[in-house]
């Protein structure tokens, strides 16, 4: 069954902007995502961090693909469909860990770190025809990097990957000049959690900032008790401390940018971090002034940002920096994988405090992510009514100017609609 | 002769530890959670690390929970809110506690393993079974055994379906 159009109702004229519930419970709509979003667009594949020595592996999946992420023996980050050339078994079985072959347990074909086809067991019972050198372990059609960043296309014919940034590597790079050496890396530990959502969901609600005085209740307590102000600007509309925006950065991409309230591990102390701290986030923003200059400084660290790449990679900059990606399980669940990530050469004091900051938000265990997993479960659940109460309200803002877009607002979730539904309706 | 048979002449059978945890199991069931605190030292720590490096520590690694004493007090106003959405109405909660032992003894410090089920049921869910090893350092003083250290280990590679650890494991 093919779902009910139009799936967005997108009216400037008379400000009305309504997403269609279909979309977040349709067989239909899930498996053609498959095709035009996630076999169209550059999905992420993970960090050069993640792989520092010759011959270390990871193995995920991507965009519904098993890969083996890795790093081969002359140094190369590299990207194979985790899949036997012979008959099609899993090669590398492993989360991680370090290889100089990826060995296929069935008949027992084995690889190098470069993918190529290694050892064929009797390998003289094959015909003349069969040539080794054509069965390599095969990359997706396209595999690029930003500043540490890898991320795979399946279009062959799709643009460069920086072109398909395009506005976010602006925002990547803030992220980024955290570190001196210009090297950010993930922290060993990796929270895997599911949740019973459609995953778009997670998208609006990963830069939605209109939740967080309802649905994060409990953690503005708790930065209240540790003496943190949490009292709302009302007088500009808003609902949170601070003033922040929300910026459409092309194709998709958007981010909240905010004034920070909520304090820093780079490089603006709250109490939470504790009297002992003061000295050494001090030199931290002594580096980030000497290295970059009062203004940039400033944007790095007193301003917070959560940052979607289209489709399904988000960048919170926020108590901490997460790195976060998701994929969908069908229409009404996702798996969900969230790191942490810190300069390369921070101290250990500093590294010790970016993690417990981390954990003040975010994450299954964390005093605020919970309830954002309880938030979207809801919304699905209630989303068996679609058909009783078709359309989802999503006009908060709309007809300002881009420069008056509130994190409030709703006009970064209007920017990942527009574009979802761009992509969902171009004839194929 | 066994580490158990050895602490008894010391005054701490492995009887008197699993009377206590099992205490400490039955208070987190119900949420009683004030007095789940008083079984604390003032210096308690409260642990999970992520599924894939239960060998980090928190200064260095990605865990999922890591509370000094405060935090944990920081945590029970949370669960225990209204406001907390994830335990509103509060989950149904069960743990089984087995293979309790006590594995070192360092003054009046006892290292104690155990493993736990604990089953987490909510209206409309599915249940839930949260497998861990659990290691404790309890500390005795006086007769009276405190939680010191409380670290819980996760079986599953993956949080995966357990999806959050939204009240006190």
């Amino acid at each position: 069954m093919t779902a009910h159009r139009p799936y967005i109702i997108d009216d400037d004229e008379t400000q009305v902007f309504r997403l269609n519930r279909e979309v977040l419970v349709s067989d239909e709509v899930s498996r053609l995502e498959t095709e035009r979003i996630f076999q169209t667009c550059w999905i992420y594949v993970g960090h050069a961090s993640e792989l520092p020595q010759p011959g270390d592996f990871r193995t995920r999946i991507v965009a519904g693909r098993p890969l083996i992420f890795c790093r081969s023996q002359a140094g190369e980050v590299r990207a194979f469909f985790n899949t036997c050339r012979h008959r099609g078994a899993i090669v590398c079985r492993e989360r991680a860990g370090n290889a100089r072959r990826f060995n296929c347990l069935y008949h027992g074909w084995s690889y190098g770190s470069d993918g190529s086809l290694a050892q064929v067991p009797g390998a003289n019972g094959y015909p003349a025809s069969f040539d080794k050198d054509e069965f390599g372990l095969i990359s997706p059609p396209r595999f690029e990097s930003y500043r540490d960043f890898w991320f795979m296309c399946l279009d062959e014919k799709a643009p460069a990957l920086l072109d398909y940034l395009a506005g976010a590597t602006d925002y990547i790079d803030l992220v980024v000049d955290q570190s001196p050496s210009g090297r950010m890396e993930i922290i060993h530990g990796t929270q895997e959690y599911d949740i019973a959502a459609n995953w778009k969901l997670l998208v609006e609600n990963s830069v939605d900032d209109y939740h967080l005085p309802s649905t994060h209740a409990t953690w503005l307590n708790f930065m209240a008790n540790s003496g943190v102000n949490v009292k709302p600007l009302t007088n500009e509309g808003l609902v949170l401390p601070a003033k922040g925006g929300a910026v459409d950065l092309g194709n998709g991409h958007f981010t909240t940018d905010n004034v920070n309230y909520r304090g820093r591990p780079v490089a603006n102390w709250i109490p939470l971090y504790g009297e002992d701290s003061k000295q050494e986030i001090g030199e931290i923003r002594s580096e980030l002034t000497a290295r970059l200059g009062e203004a940039r400084a400033s944007r790095v660290a007193d301003t917070n940002r959560n940052l979607v790449i289209f489709p399904n990679l988000v960048i919170n900059d926020g108590s901490s920096v997460t790195v976060r990606t998701f994929s969908p399980v069908g229409p009404a669940r996702m798996h969900v994988t969230a790191w942490a990530l810190g300069p390369a050469e921070e101290s250990e004091s500093a590294r010790a405090r970016r993690l417990d900051s981390f954990l003040t938000f975010y994450g299954p265990g964390g005093f605020a992510t919970p309830d954002d997993v309880e938030a979207l479960e809801m919304v699905q659940r209630g989303l068996a009514n679609w058909r009783d109460d078709p359309w989802s309200e999503m006009s908060r803002g709309m007809g300002k100017p881009q420069e008056d877009q509130l994190n409030s607002d709703e006009h970064h979730l209007r920017v990942f609609w527009r574009r979802w539904n761009d992509l969902m309706e171009r004839a194929q | 002769m066994s580490a158990s048979q050895s602490l008894m002449s010391k005054g701490t059978s492995r009887e008197e530890v699993e009377n206590f945890l099992f205490l400490e199991a039955e208070l987190l069931d119900q949420w009683r959670l004030d007095e789940w605190e008083d079984l604390l030292t003032d210096d308690a720590i409260y642990q999970i690390p992520s599924n894939d490096c239960p060998e980090g520590t928190p200064r260095n690694s990605l865990y999922i929970i890591a509370d000094d004493r405060a935090r944990i007090h920081q945590r029970v106003l949370r669960v225990t809110s209204p406001n907390c959405h994830a335990e509103y109405p509060p989950s149904r909660l069960q743990r089984m506690i087995a293979n309790v032992r006590i594995s070192k003894v360092d003054g009046p410090l006892l290292h104690v393993s155990a493993n736990m089920v604990c089953y987490r049921f909510r209206r409309d869910h599915r249940s839930y079974a949260y497998v861990a090893a659990l290691r404790y350092v309890l500390s005795s003083q006086g007769g009276a055994l405190k939680i010191k250290e409380r670290r819980v280990l996760l079986a599953s590679e993956e949080l995966g379906a357990l999806g959050s650890i939204s009240f006190i494991l």
